[in-house]
C-alpha cells in the first residue's frame, strides 16, 4: 500500500511539477478570491482582520475543488483511469498517494493564502502553533476528503459541476473549526482562548476521512 | 492444462444492455485468437471483462486461473491490454510514462530499455511528452510497457490502427514472441488481412456471443477447419 501510493503521488507531483496548473492558475485563482474579498470589505482595516480567518479557509475550500478537479481530470484522459486500474494498484495506496500530491499542492497553496492575507487584510498571527496545527490537520482533512469524492463524481460526465455540490457542504466543519482555531491564532473574533477543541475537530475528522478513504476507496473506484 | 480463458454463458452489462449475452469462449494457453464482427458486436467488451474491467453478471467466467466473478480485480496484473486508448500522461515522457506502468504492475523495470528499443523509441524521443507525439509513436510507447511487462495475457483492441507498415510487422513479431514466451494474445480487429496471418482460430461475434469459430492453423498449413455455433 505505501510503496502504491508513494509511486501515484510521486507521478501526480510530477505532473503538477511539469504542467504547473497548479501553481500557474489555482494559486492566482485563491490570491484574486483573498483581494476581492478585501475589497468588498471596504477601506478599513478592522472588518477585514475580523474576517481574515475566515476568508482564509474559504480561499482553501475553493482552492481544493480545483486541486481535486485536476488530480482526477489527470485519470479521464487518454484511459489512463482504466490503465490504472489495469495495473493492479491497492485501491488503498491509490487513495493515499492522489491525498498526499493534493496535499502537497495544498500547502504551497495555504502559504501563499496565509501570507495574502498578512499583506490584504493586516493580520497579525499571535499562536504559529495554532495556525500550523490546524493548517496540517485541515489539509490532510481537505485532501482525504477531496480525493474520496474526486473519485465519486469521476464517471459522472457532469463531474466539474457536480464535485463542488457534493463538496463543499461536506468540508463544512473544516471551514468552521479552521476559522475558529485561526480566529484564536489570530486573536480576532469569538474563537474563545484557546484552540484547541476546534483542532481536535479537524483531527478527528481528517482520521475518520482518511480511514474511509483507505476502506472505501477500491469500491468506489470500481463503481463510479 | 487449464484454459487461459473460459467464459460460459458469460452475461455483462452496460446500464441494464447485455453487452456480453451469455457468451462461451474457451481460449487455449499459448493460443492466438482473433475476435471478429461488425461494431457493437462485443468485441471490446470480451477483451474487458477478460481484463477484470467489465464485471460478469452471470455465467462462468475464469481467465488465468482466477474466477472474475468473485474477484476481478486479483487477475488486472497478469493480464496487459492495449485499448483504444493509449493510457499514457501527456505531461510525462516516455521513459516516465513505461516506467510508472511497470513499476504499477509490479514488474521489473529491468526490461524496460529493451523494450523501448524495440519498439523504436530511441534517442530523444524518449524525453519527449507523451502529449507531443502522434498517434503512431503514443501507440509504440504503449506497446513497450506491454512487452517490459509480460503480461500472460494480451488483450489487443484494434491494435493495428495508427500503425505504420514497419510498425505492423513489428506489432506481429511481438505477438509471435509474446507466445513463444508463453503467452496468450486475443485480438479485436477490424482488418483481417493484418490479424488473421498471426491467429491459430478467428472468432465470430455478434450480439454479444459467438455465432462462428474458424481455425487457422491449419489454413497456415493449407487446411481450413469450420466450425458453426447454434
Amino acid at each position: 500500500m505505501w510503496r502504491d501510493a508513494l509511486l501515484v503521488a510521486g507521478k501526480d507531483l510530477r505532473i503538477e511539477l511539469r504542467s504547473r496548473v497548479v501553481l500557474n492558475q489555482v494559486a492566482p485563482f485563491a490570491i484574486v478570491v483573498l483581494a476581492l474579498f478585501a475589497f468588498a470589505l471596504g477601506p478599513d482595516r478592522a472588518p477585514m482582520v475580523q474576517a481574515a480567518a475566515g476568508l482564509f479557509w474559504v480561499a482553501v475550500l475553493f482552492a481544493v475543488v480545483l486541486a481535486v478537479q485536476r488530480s482526477f481530470a489527470l485519470e479521464a484522459n487518454d484511459g489512463t483511469r482504466d490503465g490504472l486500474r489495469l495495473s493492479g494498484l491497492d485501491p488503498a495506496g491509490i487513495f493515499l498517494g492522489k491525498a498526499a500530491a493534493i496535499a502537497v499542492q495544498l500547502v504551497v497553496l495555504e502559504v501563499l493564502l496565509a501570507a495574502g492575507v498578512v499583506l490584504f487584510y493586516g493580520a497579525h498571527v499571535r499562536s504559529y502553533g495554532a495556525v500550523l496545527v490546524a493548517c496540517a490537520a485541515g489539509t490532510a482533512g481537505l485532501a482525504a476528503v477531496g480525493t474520496l469524492y474526486g473519485a465519486l463524481a469521476a464517471g459522472v460526465r457532469v463531474r466539474e459541476t457536480l464535485l463542488p455540490f457534493l463538496l463543499l457542504p461536506v468540508v463544512a466543519p473544516v471551514l468552521l473549526a479552521g476559522t475558529r482555531a485561526w480566529q484564536v491564532a489570530l486573536g480576532t473574533g469569538p474563537g474563545g482562548d484557546t484552540a484547541d477543541p476546534w483542532l481536535r475537530l479537524m483531527l478527528v475528522f481528517a482520521a475518520v476521512y482518511l480511514a474511509l478513504g483507505v476502506i472505501i476507496f477500491g469500491p468506489l473506484q470500481e463503481a463510479s | 492444462m487449464a484454459s487461459a480463458v473460459f467464459l460460459r454463458a458469460a452475461v455483462a452489462l452496460t446500464g441494464r444492455f447485455p453487452v456480453l449475452a451469455g457468451i462461451d469462449l474457451t481460449v487455449a494457453p499459448g493460443e492466438i485468437v482473433v475476435l471478429e464482427g461488425p461494431n457493437g458486436a462485443g468485441k471490446t467488451s470480451v477483451l474487458r471483462a477478460c481484463a477484470g474491467l467489465l464485471p460478469v453478471t452471470s455465467g462462468e467466467a475464469v481467465v488465468l486461473g482466477h474466477d472474475l466473478r468473485r474477484n476481478a480485480a486479483a487477475v488486472r496484473r497478469q493480464v496487459g491490454m492495449l485499448g483504444h486508448a493509449a493510457a499514457l500522461y501527456d505531461e510525462l515522457n516516455v521513459v516516465e510514462n513505461v516506467r510508472f506502468a511497470v513499476r504499477a504492475a509490479g514488474a521489473g523495470v529491468d526490461g524496460i530499455d529493451a523494450a523501448l528499443d524495440r519498439l523504436g523509441l530511441v534517442g530523444r524521443l524518449r524525453r519527449t511528452t507523451v502529449g507531443r507525439l502522434s498517434a503512431g509513436q503514443r501507440r509504440r510507447v504503449a506497446l513497450a510497457v506491454l512487452v517490459a511487462r509480460r503480461p500472460g495475457l494480451w488483450l489487443l483492441d484494434e491494435p493495428h490502427a495508427a500503425l505504420d507498415a514497419a510498425a505492423r510487422t513489428l506489432l506481429g513479431d511481438l505477438v509471435k514472441e509474446a507466445v513463444a514466451g508463453g503467452a496468450t494474445v486475443v485480438l479485436a480487429s477490424h482488418e483481417p488481412e493484418a490479424s488473421l496471418p498471426l491467429a491459430d482460430r478467428a472468432v465470430a461475434l455478434a450480439g454479444g456471443r459467438v455465432v462462428h469459430e474458424r481455425s487457422l492453423t491449419r489454413r497456415r498449413a493449407g487446411a481450413i477447419g469450420d466450425i458453426h455455433v447454434a
